[in-house]
């Protein structure tokens, strides 16, 4: 792929650029060699001729993707179709708030401030998909949210995939700022809407200043030809409260780097997943905290359900600092499979530097409980549908979280639909 | 309704019921008592379906039907119920979400149309105060940090909500106070018709004070090694098991 021909040597953050595309023609596409990497391959995916930038502006009526969107609530909403920004699905604000694009935060004078202070500051300089996103991101959600305020309704980023082009990598960059005290709710979607191969490689910084809460929701419920690379950065200083809900169902292969860096006090992280995957689908969870100061909790808890010959990878990396003291991290990694050729590969890895910590992991593979069926099914729940009530029961911990009620209902639903069930009951 | 024949059933090559006859008639009670191991719980879980336990000679016929390959949940269907010795705690779901699941999926084996909401949250209503359950308890995980007491008195719950026309309680006694032992049987009372049976498994006559079988029996390393009338459930309290261990090894 012949990607310097396409870099614009006039836009502000040239420099950056620069350096980025020197990473990663260094070190290129990470190889199964690399321990990180060890159970994700990308081979397959750079077999395929992707083009970087679409030679077209495809267009998307309302109606045709209205279901992809929260469309039971009012939100905001940035919409990107085949990497470009649609201002006819979009619906933006300036009202006390900034929710709008990349493209003009970085080239337009006014954000000049926020762009030099945040921009590119906490996504790795090291990494080389990062390195790649950061070269080649034209466009992506820009959200600056000022001390003490908080958006009148959540944000839905949505990227969707036409297919008009042959096979399209996307590099979507989100920069998301969230000053003192102030709050915000965010959706983020990809999705693909025909068979066509789609490769995302997304990079999302967020910024939590002292006392701001931000939750944020993945969900990846993607077609089976769509590739996802999401790479997340999380600064937060102290008092800040990030969550980060990431439901993976869908998809060809998932890789997500969760990244949380607690530069403050008093912090709370919370990492939450729920992977529902069949036939061939791979997600890759690969979650780091670094707990930088003393007095900081982090949380984690992810659950899998793995059917046919679908596989998944938790990797959940714990970094307490010597300077860290009254650290509590927990983590959390329950998977269930319910296929023989399943399989998950699952690894807590802790390095605690600390002594005064407390630090938690579990993780588990198994069966469903056989007691637990058989006094579902004593009560006239049949065998498929007592499955799926205790996967259901076994995944919802995970949502008791979700503070959006129609993003759970939603949620549920989807849940319910990948167990292939209708149970008796409102979900 | 329910006839018992010959029923021997295994766990594991460990045979445990060795030749089991019973029969149970609508509208009768019947208890069974016997000391611990004796195969009580075996016998309830074998009439429920649990198929860790398998069946190696005999039948269980219900309304004539031999249960051999009939499902845990076609038995309920059928009208068969199990009060659990260790009700399971199912976390995430709450006791309503369970009850409107179970009920509906009963009514859809039957060919029935789910139960409008209005008409389920009047039985859950009715059920519930007829068990003196406070309705918060009802949006709980299901036994998810319930006492002993609550477990109990939420299977008689289900019992009542599900209507079976055999029901058998395992130790429902157990792990009761007296107040909560005289609302579960009271309950149980209720519940009893000319139409429906109920085996009562106990260690102990304290529950037969308070809903009085028809039927006795005893049951020892397998099989049933006495039966009678509730006079002999008096008998049991007063002189333990012992003399009929000693007679049924005679």
């Amino acid at each position: 792929m012949a990607f310097e021909n396409n870099v614009d040597v006039e836009h502000p953050v040239h420099d950056v650029r620069t350096a980025a595309i020197k990473n990663f023609e260094e070190k290129g596409f990470p190889s199964k060699k690399e321990e990180a990497w060890k159970y994700t391959s990308l081979n397959s995916l750079q077999k395929i001729d992707f083009s970087i930038f679409p030679k077209q502006e495809n267009t998307l009526e309302y109606k045709d993707v209205k279901r992809y969107f929260l469309h039971e609530i009012d939100s905001y909403k940035i919409v990107f179709v085949d990497g470009i920004y649609s201002s006819y699905l979009s619906e933006t604000t300036h009202d006390g708030v900034d929710i709008c694009l990349m493209s003009s935060a970085l080239t337009k004078p006014m954000y000049k401030q926020v762009i030099d202070v945040y921009f590119n500051k906490i996504a790795s300089k090291d990494e080389s998909l990062t390195s790649l996103n950061t070269a080649f991101s034209r466009e992506g959600a820009y959200i600056y949210i000022p001390k003490n305020k908080m958006p009148k309704k959540p944000i839905e980023i949505l990227h969707f995939s036409t297919g008009n082009e042959a096979s399209l990598m996307l590099q979507p960059r989100n920069l998301v700022v969230v000053e003192e005290n102030a709050e915000v709710q965010i959706i983020e979607r990809h999705q693909s809407l025909t068979k066509n191969e789609v490769l995302t490689n997304a990079v999302t910084e967020i910024y939590a200043a002292k006392s701001a809460i931000v939750d944020f929701y993945k969900i990846q419920n993607d077609a089976s030809t769509a590739s996802l690379i999401d790479n997340t950065y999380i600064d937060q200083k102290d008092k800040s409260v990030v969550k980060v809900h990431t439901f993976s169902f869908g998809g060809k292969l998932t890789r997500n780097n969760l990244n949380f860096y607690q530069n403050g006090e008093f912090i709370d992280s919370t990492m939450k997943g729920v992977t529902i995957l069949g036939e061939k689908q791979h997600v890759d969870h690969h979650t780091l905290v670094h707990h930088i100061e003393p007095n900081c909790e982090s949380h984690q808890d992810y659950k899998g359900i793995y059917g046919d010959s679908s596989t998944g990878v938790f990797n959940g990396k714990i970094i307490v600092d010597k300077i860290a003291q009254k650290t509590n991290a927990f983590q959390q990694n329950n998977n269930i499979l319910i296929s023989d050729k399943a399989s998950i590969n699952t690894k807590p890895q802790l390095e605690i530097f600390a002594d005064d910590v407390k630090c938690s992991h579990g993780c588990t593979i198994g069966q469903l409980d056989e007691d637990a069926m058989f006094y579902l099914r004593s009560r006239g729940i049949p065998e498929k549908e007592a499955r799926a009530l205790l996967m259901y029961a076994f995944a919802n911990n995970v949502l008791s979280s979700v503070r959006i009620p129609e993003l759970k209902a939603r949620i549920n639903k989807l849940i319910a639909k990948k167990l292939g069930v209708n149970l008796g009951f409102d979900l | 309704m329910l006839k018992i024949k010959n029923l021997h059933a295994s766990v594991e090559d460990k045979e445990i019921l060795r030749g089991i006859n019973l029969e149970v008639k609508a509208g009768e009670v019947h208890a069974i008592m016997g000391p611990n191991g004796s195969g009580k719980s075996t016998l309830a879980s074998v009439i429920a379906g649990k198929d860790e336990f398998e069946v190696t000679e005999g039948s269980i016929e219900l309304y004539g039907e031999d249960l051999e390959d009939i499902s845990p949940e076609e038995r309920a269907h059928m009208g068969v119920f199990l009060s659990f010795q260790y009700p399971v705690e199912i976390p995430g779901v709450s006791v309503t979400n369970f009850m409107k699941t179970a009920i509906n999926e009963s009514r859809k084996a039957k060919g029935l149309e789910d139960m409008p909401a209005k008409e389920m949250l009047k039985l859950i209503r009715e059920k519930s105060e007829l068990l003196e359950i406070d309705r918060k308890f009802l949006s709980r995980s299901l036994n998810e940090g319930f006492s002993g007491g609550e477990k109990k008195r939420n299977e008689i719950f289900q019992m009542a909500m599900l209507e079976p026309k055999v029901a058998i309680l395992d130790e429902t006694d157990s792990g009761l106070d007296i107040d909560a032992l005289r609302i579960v049987a009271n309950g149980v009372n209720k519940l009893k018709s000319k139409d429906n049976a109920v085996i009562l498994i106990t260690h102990y006559q304290r529950l037969l004070e308070y809903i009085v079988p028809d039927f006795v029996h005893v049951l020892h390393n397998g099989k049933i090694v006495k039966s009678g009338g509730k006079e002999l459930a008096l008998e049991l309290e007063e002189k333990g098991y012992d003399w009929l261990k000693q007679e049924a090894t005679v």
